[in-house]
C-alpha cells in the first residue's frame, strides 16, 4: 500500500530562521530519508520551491488559463512530500510522525488509489 | 419436529441473535476483510439459521455455525457477482482456498477487541467513532443512534458510510494495537465509551428510556473492555460509570426535575452498582499509574461512601481534584475543585476561587460557573448577588431541565 505524505507548514518561517536552525532541520530531513530508505518505506520525496513560484493551470471552455499562485491560499502551504510504501495506515502514521516537519507543521497522509 | 418445537427454536434463534450477532460480525469482518460484506454475510447466516435450525435442531456451537455459514454465503455471493465484476474473482478465490477458520473463544475475543479499536481509530472523526461503535459493536440501528444524539438519521447514516469508506480506502488495519501504541489508542476507545455514557447520563436530550439504554450500552462496552483488556484506566472508567449510574433514579424526580447531589435521597442509590463500582475503583487505584477516569472514579467513590452531604470526606475530594487538575489543568476542573473547597472550608473560600476563575474569562460563558457562584452567594446570605448570578446562568443555559432548576432556585430567593 502506497501513501503520499504531504508536508504542510508556514513557509514564511523558513527565511526568518537562523542558519543554524535551518541547517539542523536539513540534517534531520537527511537522516529521516536515510532511515526511511533503510526500512524500505521510502519510494520518493522532494522539497518544493515556495508558493510564490507556483502557477495554477486550468482549461475552461477549451481555453488554457495559467494564473500566478497556488491552488488555494492557506496559512500553511505544501512544502514537500514523501511517497512511501507502508503496511497499512497505522504503519504510515508511524512513518509520517518521524518526518521532521511534523514537529512544526502538519503531515497529511493520503493513500494512493489502486489502479483499476 | 412438532410446531411447538420449531417455535421454540425460533425463540432460540432470536436469543442467539441478541447474544452472538456482534461477535459473529466481528469475526466475519476479519475473515472477509470488509464491513459491508460482513454485515451482509451476518444477515444471510441468520436467515439460514431461521430456515435450517427448526428442521435440523440447534447446532452444538451456534457461533461457529453462524461464522461458517456467513463465510460460505459471502463466497457464494462474491462468486456470483464476480461474473460481472472481475475484481471480485480474486477475492472469492482467496477466500475459497483458505482453510476453514477455527472459531475458538480466544479468536472471538480478539475479534471483538479488533472491532472496537478499529471503530475508535483516531483517524476517524470523534462523531464517526461514536456512531460506528454504537452501530457495529453495540448493534444499535442508525435511527436509534440519531435519536439518542438528536441528529438526522440520514446524517448519521452518512457518517457511518464515510467512516467505513475511510477504513477501507486508507487501509485502517483490523487489529488490536501493538503494546507500544496501546496507551494512546486505548485513550481514544475509552473516550468514545465515556461520550456514549455521558450522552445517556446528562439531561441534554428528552427521552429518558433512550438515554438509559445508551448508558447501559456504554457500561456493557466498559465490561467487554475490562474482561478482554484489563488495563487500569479501563477499570477506572467502568468504576466511574457504575458509580454515576447508581444515582440515576435519585437524581431526577418522577416529574423529570433535577435533584442536586447533596439533596438526593441516598437510600435510592443502587447499592449493588455502588459495591461493584467501589471494588473496581480500588483495583484501578492500586495501579502504579492512575489516569483521569480513575481519579474521577475515586471522587465518585468518596461520594458513594458518604451517608449524606455533610458526612462526605470533602478534604479527600479536594485532594483528588488537585490530582485531577495536575493531570488536566482545565478551568472546568478548577470550578469543581472550588465547589469542593466551599464544602470543606465554607462558602466564602469557594466563592473567592470562583470569582478568580470568572475573572480569567474562560468560564464567563459557562452557565455552571454562574450557578455555582449564585449558590455560594445564597449560602452567604448575599441574595442580590445570588440573583444576578442565577440570571447570568439562565441567560446561558441550553437544557430545559437545568433551566427549570435554575428558575426554581432564583424564585426561592
Amino acid at each position: 500500500m502506497q501513501y503520499l505524505c504531504l508536508i504542510y507548514s508556514d513557509e514564511t518561517m523558513w527565511p526568518k530562521m537562523p542558519k543554524a536552525e535551518t541547517d539542523s532541520m536539513m540534517s534531520e530531513y537527511m537522516a529521516f530519508t536515510a532511515k526511511a530508505k533503510e526500512s524500505g518505506h521510502y519510494i520518493g520525496g522532494n522539497r518544493l520551491q515556495p508558493t510564490h513560484s507556483a502557477t495554477s493551470v486550468r482549461i475552461r471552455n477549451g481555453n488554457l488559463s495559467a494564473t500566478d499562485g497556488p491552488f488555494a491560499e492557506t496559512k500553511e502551504q505544501l512544502g514537500g512530500y514523501y511517497l512511501i510504501e507502508a503496511k497499512d495506515l497505522n504503519d504510515a502514521i508511524q512513518v509520517a510522525s518521524r518526518i521532521p516537519g511534523a514537529k512544526v507543521g502538519t503531515i497529511e497522509v493520503r493513500p494512493i488509489a489502486p489502479v483499476p | 419436529m412438532s410446531y411447538d418445537g420449531s417455535d421454540q427454536v425460533r425463540g432460540r434463534v432470536d436469543e442467539v441473535y441478541r447474544t452472538e450477532s456482534r461477535r459473529v460480525l466481528a469475526t466475519l469482518i476479519r475473515l472477509l476483510g470488509d464491513f459491508d460484506l460482513a454485515e451482509e454475510a451476518l444477515h444471510d447466516a441468520f436467515a439460514a439459521a431461521l430456515e435450517r435450525w427448526p428442521r435440523e435442531g440447534l447446532p452444538s456451537n451456534p457461533r461457529a455455525w453462524l461464522v461458517s455459514a456467513g463465510r460460505f454465503k459471502a463466497i457464494d455471493g462474491l462468486r456470483r457477482r464476480a461474473r460481472f465484476d472481475g475484481a471480485l474473482t480474486e477475492l472469492a478465490l482467496r477466500l475459497e482456498t483458505e482453510t476453514e477458520p477455527v472459531v475458538d473463544a480466544h479468536a472471538v475475543e480478539d475479534d471483538q477487541l479488533r472491532l472496537i479499536f478499529t471503530c475508535c481509530h483516531p483517524a476517524l472523526t470523534p462523531d464517526a467513532q461514536v456512531a460506528l461503535t454504537l452501530r457495529e459493536v453495540c448493534g444499535l440501528t442508525t435511527e436509534a443512534i440519531a435519536h439518542a444524539f438528536l441528529a438526522n438519521p440520514p446524517a448519521v447514516a452518512q457518517r457511518i458510510v464515510r467512516a467505513k469508506a475511510k477504513i477501507r480506502d486508507a487501509h485502517i488495519p483490523y487489529q488490536v494495537p501493538a503494546r507500544s501504541d496501546l496507551p494512546g489508542r486505548l485513550e481514544s476507545v475509552l473516550h468514545v465509551v465515556y461520550l456514549v455514557f455521558n450522552e445517556g447520563y446528562s439531561a441534554s436530550s428528552g427521552d429518558s428510556v433512550v438515554r438509559k439504554e445508551l448508558s447501559a450500552e456504554a457500561i456493557r462496552l466498559g465490561r467487554i473492555l475490562v474482561a478482554l483488556l484489563p488495563e487500569p484506566e479501563a477499570i477506572g472508567l467502568l468504576a466511574l460509570m457504575l458509580l454515576h449510574e447508581s444515582r440515576r433514579e435519585a437524581r431526577v424526580t418522577p416529574e423529570g426535575e433535577l435533584v442536586l447531589l447533596d439533596e438526593q435521597d441516598r437510600s435510592r442509590w443502587n447499592r449493588s452498582l455502588i459495591e461493584e463500582g467501589l471494588t473496581l475503583a480500588r483495583k484501578a487505584l492500586s495501579a502504579p499509574e492512575v489516569g483521569v477516569f480513575t481519579v474521577q472514579a475515586a471522587i465518585a467513590a468518596v461520594h458513594a461512601e458518604a451517608k449524606n452531604s455533610n458526612a462526605t470526606d470533602w478534604p479527600a475530594i479536594v485532594e483528588w481534584y488537585d490530582v485531577l487538575y495536575r493531570a488536566d489543568p482545565s478551568p472546568v476542573i478548577a470550578l469543581n475543585r472550588a465547589a469542593a473547597v466551599a464544602m470543606r472550608d465554607g462558602p466564602a473560600s469557594g466563592l473567592a476561587l470562583i470569582d478568580a476563575l470568572l475573572e480569567q474569562g474562560e468560564l464567563s460563558s459557562y452557565h455552571l460557573a454562574h450557578s455555582a457562584r449564585a449558590e455560594l452567594c445564597r449560602r452567604l446570605g448575599r441574595a442580590g448577588e445570588a440573583r444576578a448570578s442565577y440570571a447570568a446562568a439562565l441567560a446561558l443555559v441550553k437544557q430545559e431541565p437545568e433551566r427549570r432548576f435554575l428558575e426554581r432556585q432564583l424564585n426561592s430567593l
